[in-house]
């Protein structure tokens, strides 16, 4: 689904990640931790295409990416759902057209979906925010309308940044019950957080495996989590 | 690309400055365009009638002591009436040659007292004569006869008209180029000022072709409204021009006539489509940069 074979990024003259090797298997759900600044989310950045590897290959559902054109990868993309820890929103549309943003950028029409829609806000508990605009919702609320936004799709792997980085504990266990259950409808999740309580709180619901970024290198992370 | 898709124009945040930019640099051009237009079709105009006119009438001069011209003159009249291509001549009457010069005299000018040459003029048929052989015939005849066929002072009048005809097709290009090159700025900043609306559409899987469109049309929409007003304006401004006798030049008859009008409706489409072409190539060049 995701495979990365010899990865290394390189940046500003100074090589970010190296040596990175990883197979995400379908229906898998992968921690991916280590300290501010390791390269977590240039990692997440490789594995949705957003950044192309200086060297080694990134394979997003058997397709090497070093071969594909913007707009090949943006087809990809539609099927890897991701949310970033500051969300990134169209600040003058209401929620409901945020989270029907990835429909009408692939040309489908959201007004057929209108029901999926009120479900899937329902779902993230967003029934009464549906016509609130980005910068009128908390920090919870925001991360849960990126993630019904990453979901709309019906992607086949969701990929988390920090997605509790700006949220309360209650609000972020809230969250890992929504990313717990998409594990469980097949989706393959992988979180990037320095968040341990999550991972904990998570491999008590589902069996989880835990990577660290330590020294440019990924690594698994020992049995202390 | 220009298929309006409401929900996809939504996800461009309006932009106050670079929408009014657009649309009064659309306005402003077109105004001009209309102008350099009439300007063209006026010279156009005058050009092809002082070529029509002019082409088919010629002038002879007889100028001879007194008691020689009307010797000179039958002379020459004997001549022409044996020219093939010449479908009349005539000697102008001393009230005719007072007519040709009382814009310059006045009405009273005592004609008679003057040393004024004998003139004669000539209708040409559509092929027109030898102007050469007839010279040589006439310097053979009626040495004192020189013959004008207007040809000396007609070809620079149609030169300038040309030039002029030219010069407003330069400046409609002129026009067209600057308003691609006020719309790429404008389409540039708008551009420049939603990296973060591109970087989200990017991060849901947009492809460049559904952003760039999503700029594109509302360009192309703002430069074909501002089009169409600066078109209209302009066409009210020509008609509030005096318009000059029938005998008006370019500066007296900047008026809009017959097919003329096809070319001021083509104005706003095509500035919408300068600007389609323009914020094209701006927002091509921005996703790229931005990739």
């Amino acid at each position: 689904m995701i495979e990365l074979e010899n990865v290394a990024y390189s940046y500003g003259g100074g090589e970010l990640l190296t040596d990175m090797t990883l197979n995400v298997a379908p229906g898998s759900f992968h921690f991916l931790t280590g300290p501010s600044g390791s390269g977590k989310t240039t990692f997440l950045k490789l594995c949705y295409g957003a950044l192309q590897a200086t060297s080694g290959h990134v394979r997003l559902f058997d397709r090497d990416v070093r071969g594909l054109s913007r707009d090949d990868v943006a087809i990809l993309r539609r099927k890897i759902g991701v949310v970033h820890q500051d969300c990134q929103f169209l600040d003058h549309l209401p929620v409901t057209e945020n989270v029907a943003l990835p429909l009408t950028a692939s040309g489908q029409d959201p007004n057929g979906v209108d029901a999926n829609l009120k479900e899937l806000l329902a779902w993230v508990g967003l029934t009464g925010r549906a016509d609130a605009l980005p910068p009128e919702l908390s920090g919870g609320e925001r991360q849960r309308a990126a993630l019904a936004r990453a979901v709309i799709m019906s992607p086949d792997v969701i990929l988390a940044d920090e997605p509790t980085g700006n949220i309360d504990w209650e609000m972020s266990q809230r969250l890992l019950t929504l990313l717990v259950e998409l594990n469980r409808m097949g989706k393959t999740i992988l979180v990037a957080t320095h968040d341990l309580g999550l991972i904990r709180a998570a491999k008590a619901q589902v069996q989880t495996r835990v990577l660290r970024i330590s020294n440019r290198r990924l690594q698994m992370a020992g049995a202390d989590l | 690309m220009l298929k309006f898709d409401e929900r996809a124009d939504r996800v461009v945040p309006p932009t106050g400055f670079t929408a009014r930019l657009t649309l009064f640099s659309a306005f402003a051009m077109s105004f001009l365009a209309v102008f350099a237009l009439a300007l063209s079709l006026a010279a156009g105009r005058v050009a092809d009638r002082w070529g029509n006119e002019l082409a088919q009438s010629s002038t002879i001069r007889i100028s001879a002591p007194a008691g020689e011209v009307a010797t000179q003159t039958e002379a020459a009249l004997r001549v022409l009436r044996t020219t093939p291509g010449i479908v009349d001549a005539s000697a102008l009457t001393l009230d005719e040659q007072r007519a040709l010069l009382s814009p310059w005299f006045g009405a009273d000018l005592p004609i008679d007292d003057l040393p004024l040459p004998q003139l004669i003029d000539i209708v040409e048929t559509e092929e027109g004569y030898d102007a050469a052989g007839l010279r040589l015939r006439l310097a053979a005849e009626a040495p004192a006869a020189v013959l004008d066929d207007h040809a000396r002072w007609r070809r620079p009048l149609i030169d300038a008209a040309f030039r002029l005809r030219l010069l407003g097709w330069l400046s409609i290009l002129l026009i067209a180029t600057a308003a691609a090159a006020m719309v790429t700025l404008a389409a540039n900043a708008a551009l420049a000022a939603n990296a973060q609306v591109i970087a989200v559409l990017r991060l849901v899987g947009a492809k460049d072709t559904y952003i760039a469109s999503a700029f594109v049309r509302r360009f192309a929409l703002r430069a074909l409204t501002g089009a169409a007003f600066g078109t209209l304006t302009g066409i009210i401004a020509l008609v509030l021009v005096p318009s000059g006798s029938d005998s008006a030049g370019v500066l007296t008859d900047l008026s809009i006539q017959g097919i003329g009008w096809v070319w001021v409706v083509l104005i706003p489409p095509l500035s919408g489509l300068v600007a389609f072409a323009a914020t094209r190539y701006a927002a091509g060049r921005v996703l790229e940069g931005l990739a």
